[in-house]
């Protein structure tokens, strides 16, 4: 890591064969997915070179490591892996060819020197319910992110198990899964959901704390609004079918066939907030809905939980039996009404034998 | 539980189940009442076509009290239809019902259902100026008409609200217009817009009446 350090991030961009022209690229690039000014990709391109490169720890816990994969599996070159080289990852399980006490002495060692600026990357849910959940290095999950956490400029939260503690978290949840910002309450803490989330945007959020020295505007759930700012739903490009009404009501019907929206199969596009759309996957090639499935709405808090996967937005989420309840609703209904009725009738007896008499 | 969640779940399902209950307990109530017995000879038998006509032919104006009530009865039908339009017109109002009753039918385009909202609030609004400027319609009126128009209203513009993203973001305003409809769903059964059900009721009897009687309607 001291090593690293001595380097700055123009020097290891030269050191790797990287150019200037692709590095220009990469600024641009990165201000307009972060919707910043065009003066930012020029403070990107004189700033981002000068600087020493910031020690990352990446910290995994409940999760399925889709969101390394998201990360690592992009297509090389490209400027998420470009960003992705520039940064000293001093500690990654996943990743790294260290083990056991070495991987430990690396992630100390990391935390020693950059004490108060490395920036902690966490993925996965925390288990709370018991120590002995999710055990590494002889440390639980909450005493190491407790522990990792406590030296931090700011922690990210990757991936919706990270952020609102994605499927860890769905009922029953045995393992008392919580997510981060539960747990660091005193560090700025930076959710990037998905399941998982888009390469881009977890540079996009790196470039920009590098580049300005801050995190960059996050909405009430504490998303990069410039990623998060808008719904699918907005940016589809099946929006139109929506405004016409023309609907796919079967993975295969004509509707599916001709592109048609995806709402009446499930899609949750109106109310989720992510940039899939925009920036899309596999070096902007596709999304899910661009490939005929609807939006799960992964990167909103208990995504799994509501149980209307494939259920349209407009239909309700029943508990229980919908039809027994009602039955029985009616029944009540016409049993009280009959009730009411017949006490009318002995109130009306009651009058007219009163009159009669 | 979030707001859209809470909306959409036990909001809605317990709002049905009031309505369900509610419907059905004033139905029942109100069939059930003993009715006065009717010795007279009948002059017809055609009691239901009877009561088909009148329910028909109410619905039409009459010409001889067209000068006076022609603003009323515009505004009137004007509201009624557009809210039909928007409520079993727009897809994902449809997706709704289909959910509950299994029941489906195309849905119209998004433009005729915004623009068919649009004129139903203008005329709802309409209608309480004129119920608030008329002196006579004034002093008739109880919290259950202002009430009423109030649970009326609100759907449509808080759906016209979430489909323009206007206010707030598009999941709460969806979870305040479908708490909008869950509060118009609880109303439904106990005030004046029981009218829903019971126009049919109270017409059908008295169509069938006056045609047991032979009465011109």
């Amino acid at each position: 890591m001291a090593e690293h350090d001595e380097y700055t991030i123009g020097q290891h961009l030269q050191s790797q064969g990287i150019s200037r022209r692709a590095f220009l690229k990469f600024c641009t690039a990165m201000a307009s997915a972060l919707a910043l000014p065009p003066s930012a990709a020029l403070a990107m391109a004189s700033e981002l070179p000068g600087k020493r490169r910031p020690s990352v720890i990446y910290m995994s816990y409940q999760e399925c490591t889709g969101c390394l994969e998201s990360l690592t599996r992009s297509f090389s070159p490209t400027l998420e892996n470009l960003m992705f080289n520039v940064m000293s990852l001093d500690y990654d399980d996943t990743l790294q060819a260290a083990a056991g006490f070495q991987a430990e002495q690396a992630r100390e060692a990391a935390m020693k020197a950059n004490w108060g600026k490395y920036l902690m990357i966490v993925d996965g849910a925390i288990p709370n319910a018991n120590n002995g959940y999710c055990t590494a290095a002889g440390k639980s999950a909450l005493d190491s992110i407790r522990e990792t956490a406590k030296g931090a400029a700011a922690v990210v939260a990757v991936g919706t198990c990270a952020a609102f503690g994605g499927l860890p978290i769905a009922n029953p949840n045995p393992t008392g899964a919580t997510m981060v910002s539960d747990i660091v309450t005193d560090k700025p803490v930076i959710n990037v959901p998905g399941c998982p989330p888009i390469p881009a945007v977890i540079t996009g959020t790196l470039a920009h704390f590098l580049t300005f020295g801050k995190l960059p505007e996050l909405d009430q759930l504490k998303r990069p609004i410039a990623f998060y700012g808008n719904t699918i739903h907005d940016r589809c490009y099946r929006r139109p079918f929506y405004d016409q009404g023309k609907f796919a009501k079967t993975f295969d019907d004509e509707g599916a066939r001709n592109g048609w929206c995806l709402y009446e199969l499930g899609c949750k596009g109106p109310t989720t907030y992510n940039a899939c759309a925009t920036v899309k996957w596999n070096g902007g090639t596709s999304f899910p809905i661009q490939s005929g499935h609807g939006c799960f709405g992964c990167s909103e808090p208990g995504f799994w939980d509501r149980g209307d996967l494939y259920k349209p937005l407009s239909a309700g989420l029943w508990h229980g039996n919908m039809a027994a309840e009602l039955g029985t609703a009616a029944v009540a209904g016409i049993a009280i009404g009959g009730a009411a009725a017949m006490a009318a009738r002995h109130r009306q007896d009651a009058h007219q034998k009163k009159e009669t008499k | 539980m979030d707001l859209l969640t809470f909306a959409r779940g036990p909001a809605l399902q317990w709002s049905l189940i009031i309505f369900a209950v509610g419907m059905l307990w004033r139905l029942t109530g109100i069939l059930l009442l003993r009715r006065k017995p009717d010795h007279s000879e009948p002059r017809h038998t055609g009691t239901w076509r009877g009561a088909l006509k009148l329910i028909a032919t109410r619905s039409v104006p009459k010409r001889e009290f067209w000068a006076t009530t022609a603003f009323g009865q515009i505004i009137g039908y004007v509201f009624h239809i557009g809210l039909v339009i928007v409520i079993f017109g727009f897809v994902p109002h449809i997706l709704f019902i289909r959910s509950l009753t299994g029941l489906d039918w195309p849905g119209l385009p998004n433009s005729l259902i915004y623009l068919s909202g649009a004129i139903t609030v203008a005329a709802l609004i309409a209608v309480l100026i004129r119920r608030v400027s008329n002196p006579v319609l004034r002093m008739l009126s109880n919290f259950d008409d202002y009430f009423s128009w109030l649970v009326t209203t609100a759907p449509v513009v808080t759906g016209l609200l979430a489909v323009a993203h206007l206010g707030a973001r598009y999941e709460t305003l969806l979870a305040i217009h479908i708490l909008s409809i869950c509060l118009l769903l609880i109303w439904m059964p106990f005030g004046k817009l029981f009218h829903t059900v019971m126009i049919f009721v109270s017409r059908g009897t008295t169509g069938a009446l006056f045609a047991r009687k032979g009465a011109s309607t």
